[in-house]
């Protein structure tokens, strides 16, 4: 096997071995819990409310909502936070040191971000399975749906994570990206039909790759009656892919030239001085 | 805190057999080397060479370019102009089979928090392992790469930063000291022909610093690595380096052993002694003469004999300070002088 394979080897392992950090740090894995603990909080006080317009219940909807969240939040949010975060405190320089390094980083974190992805929508599913009605796991039309939707959706926003770590200049700005992605979830019609919203917004809304994520898991999940109220009274599918679709084309083109401008601009010295502005930051 | 015991094993410095001079092989070639930032001239000139096996040591004030300089050669930096050559190679070029020989130490901050030292070094040296040798010296050869054994065994490696103990435990929980020895460790991981420390010892207790001090000995005995190192501790670059250079003013101002610095810069050594309870002090151009003559007048009443050269610290703050204020006959004897003197 010649270096660049080696290197996407090392790079699986790489992203595997942080996944078990990842699932064996009490500070992570306590985090994870709550977080999910307190979605499904919500979703089981609403299950008995009706989605408007129908029988249905809203705490099953926004479970199908939220595995199309989980993809598009970490896609975008924890994968572009990593990067900030790890650009600043020197693994990225590490990386570049490293014969291939940089191939082996990028696998590594796809692997790490993909695996937690992979593990909290079977983790969500369980609970929907247990805890909710109404979800057709058993028909074999919900994964023909699901896992393509689950795959674009990784395509499309993965590289779109890597872009917004390139352009998020520090570490600190990492929480401004998770804000401005949570402001996405809210007009993307994962907790609340997006035809609840001004016109405008749900346009905005529809823009990105948020929106379509939620609507492919939920047309996998949910019963054909639901598409009821969604915009158009429909799960379009082809918009759905055609979305996803077009942020995969453009992450793919855009990501490659950001991820090596990043990785050129690394440097001891670039290192040492973000770490200094960051101590004078923490001291300040 | 676990203990490098290499000291045993190790010959001081000055027994160290000289790299093989005539093989030419010139692991770094610097030309004219300038960087420039907008209207700002950082380096305006350097040149210099370094053998394999051949420790150097980049001193020079704050900002005189000597990061810049590392970087540039590291590959991690565009240079404005110059040639640079580094095993062989233009860094601006340099592919991965290149930075496979190339070891660069890093100051670790908090990357790799959860990672665990072994598993580190066992992923970080995995990268290495294409670019492997079968191992020994080809017969006929003076050179061993590209028959090094590539990564280093991680539980060999460990061993030698003194980090046994530490192998299973997380890199957040070492202390300062443990994380610059893994820093080292990552360093070296790949087993480079040519490896770059940037003020290394920086923060280091003086047991830290002794143990590093035998490690880089070690290294550049051994693994016949050829190490440049940065550093703004002249004592350590004296015990360190075979070769020192001063940069200063964007410009290698001297380029020499410190010996040859020291001699070649002050022809006055200092001369103490006592007799008969009263002691004296005198400067002499010729100590080795002055002393016999002392010995011949009052044979055994001379005691606590002394002759001091001038130090390192004295040599680099008189370079330094003629580099500042300004070009002058004095700067370009200097330097004609060293060239002698290394060449």
């Amino acid at each position: 096997m010649n270096a660049r394979g080696m290197a996407v080897r090392a790079g699986a392992r790489r992203g595997w071995i942080e996944l078990k950090h990842n699932f064996t740090t009490p500070n992570d894995l306590v985090t994870l819990v709550i977080f999910t603990a307190i979605l499904l909080g919500v979703m089981i006080w609403v299950r008995t409310t009706t989605v408007p317009g129908t029988q249905f219940s809203l705490g099953t909807a926004m479970l199908a909502s939220m595995i199309g969240m989980t993809v598009g939040f970490n896609g975008l949010a924890t994968l572009g936070g990593i990067l900030t975060i790890e650009r600043e405190d020197g693994t990225l320089l590490r990386a570049k040191a490293t014969p291939n390094g940089m191939t082996g980083y990028l696998v590594g974190k796809v692997v790490t971000v993909s695996g937690t992805i992979l593990i909290s929508v079977v983790a969500t599913l369980i609970a929907g399975a247990f805890l909710f009605s109404g979800l057709a796991l058993g028909s074999a039309g919900t994964w023909l749906t699901l896992i393509p939707v689950l795959l674009l959706g990784l395509l499309a926003t993965l590289p779109l994570g890597a872009v917004l770590g390139s352009l998020f200049p520090s570490a600190r700005s990492a929480g401004l990206l998770t804000l401005a992605v949570s402001g996405l979830v809210a007009i993307s019609g994962i907790f609340y039909p997006i035809t609840h919203l001004p016109h405008w917004l749900q346009w905005a809304g529809q823009v990105f790759p948020l929106y379509g994520l939620g609507l492919g898991t939920r047309s996998a999940l949910l019963p054909a009656g639901l598409a009821s109220v969604e915009v158009g009274h429909s799960w379009r599918h082809l918009a759905t892919f055609g979305v996803l679709g077009a942020w995969t084309v453009a992450g793919f083109v855009v990501a490659p030239l950001l991820l090596r401008r990043v990785a050129r601009r690394e440097s001891g010295s670039s290192v040492a001085a973000r770490r200094e502005k960051a101590m004078r930051q923490i001291a300040g | 805190m676990s203990v490098l015991n290499l000291s045993g094993v190790l010959s001081p410095r000055g027994a160290r057999p000289v790299p093989a001079e005539p093989a030419g092989e010139l692991v770094l070639d610097v030309r004219d080397l300038r960087m420039r930032y907008g209207r700002n001239d950082v380096l305006s000139g350097v040149s210099f060479t370094a053998r394999r096996g051949e420790v150097l040591a980049l001193l020079g004030p704050n900002g005189a370019g000597k990061t810049t300089t590392i970087e540039i050669l590291e590959g991690f930096r565009m240079r404005s102009a110059g040639q640079v050559s580094v095993l062989g190679t233009d860094p601006a070029r340099g592919g991965e089979a290149w930075r496979a020989r190339i070891g660069v130490v890093l100051q670790s901050w908090r990357d790799h928090a959860k990672w665990q030292v072994r598993e580190l070094l066992e992923h970080l040296g995995s990268y290495y392992a294409p670019y492997s040798g079968s191992g020994g010296r080809p017969p006929g050869t003076s050179r061993a790469a590209p028959g090094l054994p590539r990564p280093w065994d991680v539980d060999d490696l460990i061993a030698t930063v003194g980090l046994t103990e530490q192998a299973g435990q997380r890199v957040r929980r070492l202390s300062g000291g443990q994380r610059r020895r893994l820093d080292v460790a990552i360093g070296i991981v790949g087993r480079p022909e040519l490896l770059f420390l940037d003020e290394p010892t920086a923060g280091f207790d003086p047991e830290a610093r002794r143990e590093f001090h035998d490690l880089v000995h070690r290294l550049a005995d051994r693994e016949e690595a050829t190490i440049l190192l940065t550093t703004h501790d002249l004592d350590e670059a004296e015990k360190l380096a075979d070769r020192i250079l001063i940069l200063a003013g964007g410009t290698i101002i001297a380029d020499g052993s410190a010996d040859e610095l020291s001699q070649r810069m002050s022809t006055q050594a200092e001369v103490r002694w006592s007799r008969d309870g009263q002691r004296y002090v005198h400067s002499a151009e010729e100590p080795t003469r002055f002393v016999r003559d002392l010995f011949r007048q009052y044979g055994e009443s001379v005691e606590d004999l002394e002759v001091r050269r001038a130090s390192l610290e004295d040599t680099y703050m008189a370079l330094v300070r003629q580099a500042e204020t300004g070009p002058g006959l004095a700067d370009d004897t200097t330097i004609r002088k060293f060239s002698v003197v290394a060449g």
